[in-house]
This record gives structure tokens, sequence and C-alpha cells, in this order.
């Protein structure tokens, strides 16, 4: 048990180490979204009492789009000297590999949405009504529901062809249901309009069952040369 | 001598398929009474829903099929969950399809995001990324990593309806409702067509795993005679 805590906390802060020190990633991912952001404020003319009802929508697609920028390159860097190779023939448990990389996007997606947030906040003059705090979870929550799966996918992808397109298809289709909990309990929370607790209890059960599908089943992708 | 009288069954199965389909093509044409406010736009109830059947059939045999490869690593469990997947996506079209021709005369629009439609176009969705990563991931690991998609879309399904169902009570829709009974006479015209659809489905899968056993046959057969000819 030791020995995953430490080689899972080893992998992660070689990860983080290799970022800080290039952030490729993250500028990509912050101005893309950047982007995305800036597009869709010319495609819908925000004014405050639209904005609130559709920017949930908005915000989350953004995140989505950028994330699948970082979820791409989780596993490039590990191909290009053998690296998952060396890792396969090592003792160490895949599912510690999996966890480090998994908790490394959560870490790059959730600092992109705290800097974003923000910033989407002050463009659609937004101003939640229902209780703001509830954001959190359901960012948390949301953030692991696009991580644990896209990492799991990425990791899939690996042995196909053109791997960078196939990750959204293969995450896409199995987001649905997380995607749309996420957008739904930001845009209640945002206009005020009930209860959120359906869509966050919903993203959770999301979480669990997929974050057990991919420990259990990560060891056999892993594997798959 | 399996293969042998399988070639014999073929012939004989695509016969009484053929004549099954025919019967239940009168059935559904003239012989079920028609219904007494859509008219004979009803009448695509008999296409659309054993198709559903016979999809939802083909997606479950594909998710057993899917754990039986990867408990057991046979690789013919595999070839029936491409097989399945495959047909699977073909009446799920079907289902798509159909259904928009006999709401726009009924509910006067294409397509409203109600509940059961919504789950089929997801579920075609998952099963469509299913197949193009079939096809675009080409080493000899696609069974395994296509065994896990199709749990993967498994675990999926329930969250997706709960999602839509709870998406749905909040936003009612201009939907017909599900309950309401049905004339004897359609129900036994829908379940001839559906043990016909069934009978079609079964003949196509087969024949589409006969294919796709010899292709495996043959690109083995290819590749050891490339590796003698590198060794020679």
């Amino acid at each position: 048990m030791s020995s995953l805590r430490s080689i899972t906390l080893a992998t992660l802060a070689k990860d983080i180490r290799l970022e800080w020190r290039s952030r490729d990633a993250i500028n990509s991912m912050l101005f893309f979204s950047l982007l995305v952001v800036v597009i869709f404020s010319f495609s819908f003319d925000p004014n405050a009492e639209e904005s609130r009802e559709i920017a949930g929508g908005l915000i989350w697609v953004a995140f989505l789009f950028a994330a699948v920028v970082a979820l791409n390159q989780t596993w490039a860097r590990e191909l290009r000297n053998q690296v998952l190779d060396a890792f396969r023939v090592s003792p160490a448990p895949a599912n510690a590999l999996f966890v480090a990389k998994a908790l490394g996007n959560f870490v790059l997606v959730s600092l992109l949405e705290a800097v974003m947030a923000p910033l989407f906040m002050i463009f659609y003059n937004l101003r939640a009504l229902g209780p703001a705090w509830q954001l959190i979870p359901v960012a948390l929550l949301g953030t692991w529901a696009l991580v644990v799966n896209g990492t799991f996918f990425a990791a899939m992808s690996l042995r196909t062809r053109s791997r960078e397109i196939m990750l959204p298809l293969l995450l896409f289709p199995i987001s649905i249901p997380a995607v749309q909990s996420m957008v739904e309990a930001t845009r209640i929370i945002l206009a005020g309009d009930g209860s959120a607790r359906f869509w966050i209890v919903l993203l959770l059960t999301y979480d669990v069952v997929f974050t057990t599908a991919c420990l259990a089943l990560f060891e056999t992708i892993l594997q798959a040369e | 001598m399996i293969a042998g009288g399988m070639k014999r069954a073929f012939p004989i199965l695509s016969i009484l398929t053929a004549l099954l389909l025919a019967y239940a093509f009168y059935e559904a044409l003239w012989v079920a009474p028609m219904e007494r406010t859509m008219g004979d736009v009803q009448r695509i109830f008999y296409y659309h829903v054993p198709s559903a059947w016979t999809a939802f059939l083909l997606f479950s045999v594909n998710l057993v099929a899917s754990v039986i490869y990867l408990v057991r690593r046979s690789a013919k469990a595999d070839a029936v969950a491409l097989v399945s997947a495959e047909v699977g996506v073909v009446f799920c079209t079907i289902v798509l399809v159909t259904g928009p021709i006999w709401a726009r005369p009924v509910w006067g629009i294409w397509w409203t995001w109600d509940l059961r439609l919504t789950l089929t176009l997801v579920l075609w969705l998952i099963y469509v990324s299913y197949l193009v990563l079939r096809r675009f991931s080409d080493s000899s690991q696609t069974p395994k990593l296509a065994a896990v998609l199709a749990i993967f879309g498994a675990l999926d399904v329930p969250l997706v309806y709960f999602s839509i169902w709870f998406f749905r009570t909040q936003h009612p829709q201009p939907v017909i409702g599900g309950g309401g009974s049905i004339d004897p006479r359609m129900l036994h015209v829908l379940l001839i067509n559906w043990l016909a659809f069934s009978c079609f489905a079964f003949l196509v899968c087969w024949a589409r795993y006969r294919l796709e056993w010899m292709q495996r046959e043959v690109d083995e057969m290819e590749s050891v005679e490339s590796l003698q000819g590198a060794t020679r």
C-alpha cells in the first residue's frame, strides 16, 4: 500500500515539475479556453438574464474542450523515451500510474477553471442567485468526472491511429450524463431556481462508478500492446 | 463437419426468414387493424418497435460477449461482440430514422428530447464510438480495448437514464403518455414482426460472423507467410 502511494506521489511530482518547467499544457489550455469564451460571447449576445441560463453550458463546454488538450498530452510524454514500456515491465502497480496521471490532470484542469471562472463571471456579468458555494463541489466533482475517464481513454487511444482525434470521440459519448449534470447544476445555482442536489448526487455517482471501473480495468489497458 | 452442417443450415434459415418477413409484412400492412386517430402512419410501429427491441437485444449480446472476452480471452466472443455491435447499430439507425418519420405527422415535430428518444440516441452514439475505436485501432489489442469500452458504455446507460428522466420531469415535453392499451390483434402483428426481425438480425449476424472469421484466418495466414518469407 505504501509503495502504491509513494509511486503515485513520485509520478505526480514528476509530472507537475515537468509541467511547471515547460508550461506547455496549461498555457495552451488557458489560451484555448479564452478563445472559446470570446467566440461564444460574439455568437450569443450576453445580457445578464439570458446569460445566466446559458452560462452553465458555455463554461463547461469550454472546459471540456480545453481539458481534451491537456488529456491528449498525458501519455505522449511517456511514449517518447519508452517510459511506458519501462513502467510495464517494472513491478510497480499499474493503478499508481493511473491515479498519478489522473490527479495531475485534475490539478491542471482545476487550475484552468480557477483562472477562467472569474473571467467568465466578468465577461457575462454573472452573479449567482442561488447558493454560490455549491459551485465548488460541482466544479470538483465535474472536473474529476471529465479527467478520470479522459485519462483512461487517452491511454486507450494510444494504441490507435490518429489518437488525437480518437480521445474526444471516445470520451464525449460516455461523458454525456456528467456534462448534463454539471451544466444543469451550474444553471440552477446561477439562476437560483430550485435545488441542485439531484445533479450533484448524480455527478458523485458517476465519479464513483467510473473511478471504480477505471481502476479495475486500467491494468488491462496498460498491458495491451 | 460442423462448418459443413452450418453451410446447409444457412440457406434453409435464409428462406425461412424471407418467408417470415414476407408474412410479417403482409400482416403489418393488410391484416393489422387501422389505428383510429393516426391512420396508416401508425403501421410504421410494426417496424420501429421490433427494430428497437432487436437493437437492444444485440447491444446486450455485445456486453455479454465483451465480458466473456475479458474473462476468457476467447477470439470467438470478440467476433460475436464486433458483429452484434455492427448489426445493432444498423437496427438502432432504423429506429432513429423511422421514429421521426412517424413523429412528424403524429406529434407535429420530427424530434423531441424525450427520455426514450434521447436514450436511444446516446446508445447509438456510444456504439458508433465503439465501432470507430475498432476501426481506428489496428494492433492485435483491439479486442481488449473494445471490450473495455463496451463495459464503460454499459455502465453509462443507467446514468444517462437517470439524468434524462430527472431532466424530463422538470421540463415536460409535448409527448404522448407511455400508458395505454394495445389491440390484441396489433400486439399479435407486432410480435410476428419482432420474430421476423430477430431472425433476420440473427441471419445477418451469422453471415457477418463467418465473414469476420474468414477474414481473420486470411490475415493470420498472410502474416505467417510473410514471416516465413522473412526467415527464408
